[in-house]
C-alpha cells in the first residue's frame, strides 16, 4: 500500500498526488514512470513520475481525470492509500549538455516534462520552455517551469493566459526570430506531439517525444505498448518511453491509443440497440 | 462393447476423469476436469503394480515418490498421500493439473506397455485437492532460523519451489514479485479453466504460513538491483526465477493493427486482470472470429480463452502439421472437442485491417513439409501461389518469448547466452556471479512448470551448500 501524503487540485481535471514510495524515490530518474492500480477492481495504468524527493521518500504523480481508473484514483483522499504501485519503469531521459534546449509541453503533458526540464537545467543547458493548454484553468506548473527556464512562454488556445494560440505557433515564431536549438523535448497529447515534432524535425532539431501507449505490466511482458519507430517495433515500457520523434509512426500510435475507446462506444451502441429492441 | 476403455476393474484401462461437456465448458471459465471421487481414486490407485524399480520416479523431474503416494491412496490414506507428495513436490495440486505426465512419469509406467499407464497426474491432483478441501493441510516444522537472508526474484513455479525448500532449512526468505499478484505464469498465463487461481493462492498462503515474506510490486532491476540486495540489503544469496520475458512477434505487415495481441497480453488481460468478468475495468477485444497463431500449450490456452470470451469461431493457425505441434496431446484434444478449428500447414504473411486499423483478416500461405531442419522436425516450405485470407477480428500471436533483459542488463557480471538466457551450471543452478542462482524459463527459455520447479529445487540445494 502506498499512502497519499498530499493531494492537490492543479486545475479542473488535473490532480497532483504526493505518494509515500521511498524505494521508487530513491531510484527514479527523469523520464521514468510508474504503473499503479488504485483498487483491486481497477486497471493498471502508467503515469510519469512528475517529481520526487529521495531524502523524504516521496514521489509525485500528476494525472488528468479521463476515464474510470483516473476517476477512482481521484476519489482517494489524503491519508488513504493506493493499492499497487510499481516502478520506476522505462529508460531515463538521456540527459547531457546539449547547449540550447527547447522543451514543449501540452496539457497534462507538462507534468512529465517538468523532471526533464529540471535535469536539463542541472546539466547546464540553456532552456526555452513553452507550455500550453486549452485555457487558463488547464495550464499547470507555470511557476515551477518558469523558475527552471531561461525563457518561459506560456500559451493558451483561447488566450486566457499568456499568448493566444498553440505551442506549435510559438515554435514557428521562435524559428522566425532566428532562434537555433540543439535539442527539443516534446510531451503532450499525441496530436500535439505529432504536429509539433513534425515542425521541429523539419528544422533538423534532434527531437525526443515521450509516449504514453496502453500498457499492462510495464516490464516488457505483454507487448501491448508496442510502437513503430523507424519501421521497427519497440516496446514503450522497456525501450522507451522516449523515442526519436523523427521515426515515430504517429498515426499508428493514435489508432492504438483509441483501440478501446472505439470498442467502448461500439459496446455502448450495441447496448442502445438492445434497449431500442426491448422498447418496441 | 470393446474391451478397452470400458473396463474399469481390470489393469488395462484407467478410471476416466469426469469432465464438463465440451460445448458447456466452451462458454464458461470453470475448470474442465472435475477430479476423481474417493472411490475413483482408490480404484485407479489399485492399478499400480508397485514395481521394485519404479521407472515412473525416474521420469519425474523432481522424483516424486510415486508408488508410495499411490499406495497410500489405494489404502484410503489420502492426507498421508498428500504429505508424501509434498516431501518432494511443493506444488502437487498445480503439477497434477499442468505437468506433461504423458512425457514423464506416465510414459515410463509398465502398465502403459500393454494398456494405459496409471493416471499419476490425476491421482496427484486428487490427493492434493483432498488435503486442501478437507482443511487438513499440515504446516511442517522448519529448522531453527540460521540468520541468513535469501532473496527470490519472481513468484512463479521456480521461485515458489526454491522459497519452500529454503524456508524449511531455516533461512529468512523474501520473494520479490513485479506484478500485483503472486504466482507468475500460474496466474497471468495459465487460464482459470486449466488451473483455478484459488489453488495457486492457497499454495502461496501455505508458503507465507511457513514464514516466507512476499514483496509485491517490486521489480528487481528497477526498484532495486541484484547488487543492491547483496551489498546493501543484507541478502546472502539471490535466486533469479524471473520467467520467460518478452513476447515474440512475426515481423509481418499489420502486426500493430488493433485486435492483434501477444498471447501474453491476451492471457494477462483475461487471467490476471480478469477481463472476462463484467466487473473488471480492464477491457479485452471479444472477437467474433479469433485466430491464434502457434502450436504450443500457450496457443491452446489462448484459443480456448477466445472461445470462452464469446467467439463464434476460434481458430489455430500453425505452420507445421499436427505431429510437430509442441502442445500436450490432451490440450489439443480438449481444444478440438470444444470446436477450435485447426488450420495446419498454414503460415501468416500479413494481417489486414480496415481504414481505422481494426483487424479484418489474416493473410496466409499454405505450407508443405520438406527435409528435416535443425530441430529434427520436417521443415515447412511455402506452396507457391497458395495465398488466401481468413476473415477474423482478433489475432493472437503465440509463437514464444525472448528472455527479459531486466536483470542481466542491470547485473553486468551475470553471463547470458547469445539468446539472452542466463547461463547456469545445470546441476547446481549457479550463475557466473557468486551467490546468484537462476532457474526456470529465464535459463531454459519457455519450458514447463515442473522443469522450473526442478531448477528451483536444484538451486535451493546449492544455496544451502554454499551458505553453510
Amino acid at each position: 500500500m502506498f499512502r497519499i501524503l498530499k493531494r492537490e487540485q492543479l486545475s479542473e481535471q488535473v490532480w497532483r498526488y504526493r505518494l509515500d514510495a521511498p524505494r521508487i524515490a530513491n531510484k527514479r530518474k527523469a523520464g521514468q514512470f510508474i504503473i499503479l492500480r488504485p483498487t483491486s477492481q481497477s486497471e493498471r495504468i502508467p503515469l510519469t513520475i512528475a517529481n520526487a524527493n529521495a531524502d523524504e521518500g516521496w514521489i509525485e504523480i500528476i494525472f488528468q481525470v479521463v476515464g474510470k481508473t483516473t476517476m477512482v484514483l481521484q476519489a482517494l483522499q489524503e491519508g488513504s492509500s493506493i493499492l499497487d504501485l510499481a516502478g520506476p519503469l522505462g529508460k531515463p531521459t538521456h540527459i547531457e549538455k546539449f547547449g540550447k534546449c527547447l522543451c514543449i509541453g501540452g496539457g497534462v503533458g507538462v507534468a512529465p516534462l517538468y523532471p526533464i526540464v529540471c535535469a536539463l537545467k542541472a546539466a547546464g543547458n540553456e532552456l526555452t520552455t513553452v507550455i500550453g493548454a486549452r485555457n487558463k484553468s488547464l495550464l499547470i506548473l507555470e511557476k515551477e517551469m518558469a523558475a527552471q527556464s531561461d525563457l518561459f512562454i506560456p500559451t493558451t488556445d483561447d488566450g486566457s493566459n499568456g499568448r493566444k494560440g498553440f505551442v506549435s505557433d510559438v515554435f514557428k515564431e521562435l524559428i522566425g526570430k532566428g532562434e537555433i536549438f540543439d535539442a527539443a523535448f516534446v510531451i503532450g497529447p499525441v496530436m500535439m506531439m505529432k504536429v509539433t515534432t513534425t515542425l521541429t524535425v523539419a528544422e533538423k532539431i534532434p527531437t525526443f517525444a515521450s509516449l504514453n501507449p496502453i500498457m499492462i505490466d510495464g516490464t516488457g511482458m505483454c507487448g501491448g505498448c508496442r510502437v513503430s519507430v523507424n519501421g521497427e517495433t519497440k516496446f514503450a515500457c522497456v525501450d522507451g518511453p522516449e523515442f526519436d520523434a523523427a521515426g515515430i509512426d504517429w498515426n499508428e500510435l493514435i489508432r492504438r491509443l483509441n483501440s478501446y475507446k472505439m470498442f467502448e462506444s461500439k459496446a455502448r451502441d450495441d447496448h442502445n440497440c438492445h434497449l431500442e429492441g426491448a422498447l418496441k | 462393447m470393446s474391451e478397452e476403455g470400458t473396463n474399469n476393474t481390470g489393469k488395462k484401462s484407467r478410471v476416466p476423469m469426469r469432465e464438463q461437456a465440451p460445448l458447456v465448458r466452451a462458454k464458461n471459465f470453470e475448470e474442465v476436469p472435475y477430479g476423481y471421487s474417493e472411490e475413483e481414486a482408490i480404484q485407479e490407485a489399485k492399478r499400480c503394480l508397485k514395481c521394485k524399480k519404479p521407472l515412473c520416479v525416474e521420469g519425474c523431474p523432481v522424483n516424486v515418490k510415486i508408488p508410495e503416494f499411490v499406495g497410500l491412496i489405494a489404502e484410503g490414506k489420502f492426507a498421508e498421500a498428500a504429505r508424501k507428495l509434498k516431501e518432494t513436490n511443493a506444488l502437487p495440486a498445480v503439477c497434477g493439473r499442468v505437468c506433461p505426465q504423458e512425457e514423464q512419469c506416465e510414459s515410463r509406467c509398465i502398465l502403459g506397455k500393454k494398456g494405459e499407464p496409471v493416471a499419476v497426474g490425476n491421482l496427484e491432483r486428487f490427493a492434493a485437492d483432498w488435503e486442501r478441501e478437507k482443511g487438513v493441510v499440515e504446516i511442517p516444522a522448519c529448522k531453527p532460523k540460521n540468520g541468513k537472508k535469501v532473496a527470490i526474484v519472481g513468484s512463479g513455479p521456480a521461485g515458489l519451489t526454491c522459497a519452500g525448500e529454503l524456508i524449511k532449512e531455516g533461512f529468512d526468505v523474501t520473494i520479490f514479485e513485479a506484478l500485483h499478484e503472486t504466482g507468475g505464469v500460474l496466474v497471468y498465463g495459465i487460464p482459470e479453466f486449466r488451473l483455478p487461481k484459488e489453488i495457486v493462492k492457497k499454495e502461496i498462503e501455505f508458503l507465507e504460513k511457513l514464514g516466507v515474506t512476499i514483496e509485491r510490486n517490486f521489480i528487481i532491476g528497477k526498484t532495486a538491483t541484484v547488487d543492491d540486495l547483496l551489498n546493501d540489503e543484507g541478502y546472502s544469496a539471490v535466486f533469479v526465477g524471473s520467467g520467460a520475458g518478452l513476447p515474440s512477434f512475426m515481423k509481418i505487415k499489420g502486426e500493430n493493427n488493433i485486435g492483434v495481441y501477444s498471447a501474453n497480453e491476451y492471457l494477462t488481460r483475461s487471467n490476471l486482470m480478469r477481463a472476462y468478468s463484467s466487473t473488471s475495468a480492464t477491457p479485452i477485444m471479444k472477437g467474433k472470429r479469433a485466430i491464434t497463431v502457434g502450436g504450443g500449450n500457450v496457443a491452446m490456452d489462448a484459443a480456448r480463452t477466445a472461445l470462452r470470451l464469446g467467439a463464434d469461431k476460434s481458430m489455430i493457425v500453425y505452420r507445421r502439421s499436427k505431429e510437430e505441434m509442441p502442445a500436450r496431446k490432451a490440450e489439443v484434444h480438449h481444444a478440438e472437442e470444444e470446436g477450435i478449428e485447426f488450420n495446419l500447414l498454414c503460415n501468416p504473411v500479413e494481417i489486414l485491417s480496415d481504414e481505422n486499423g481494426f483487424v479484418t483478416a489474416l493473410r496466409c500461405v499454405k505450407m508443405e513439409l520438406g527435409e528435416p531442419d535443425a530441430s529434427g522436425r520436417r521443415k515447412p516450405v511455402v506452396v507457391a501461389g497458395s495465398e488466401y485470407d481468413i476473415p477474423c477480428d482478433v489475432v493472437i500471436i503465440a509463437i514464444g518469448n525472448t528472455p527479459n533483459p531486466l536483470i542481466p542488463s542491470t547485473t553486468p557480471d551475470i553471463s547470458v547466452s547469445k539468446w539472452g538466457t542466463i547461463v547456469t551450471d545445470e546441476t547446481t543452478g549457479r550463475t557466473s556471479k557468486k551467490f546468484v542462482y537462476a532457474g526456470g524459463d529465464i535459463v531454459t527459455g519457455a519450458a514447463t512448470v515442473i522443469l522450473a520447479m526442478g531448477a528451483g529445487k536444484v538451486a535451493a540445494k546449492s544455496i544451502i551448500e554454499d551458505l553453510k
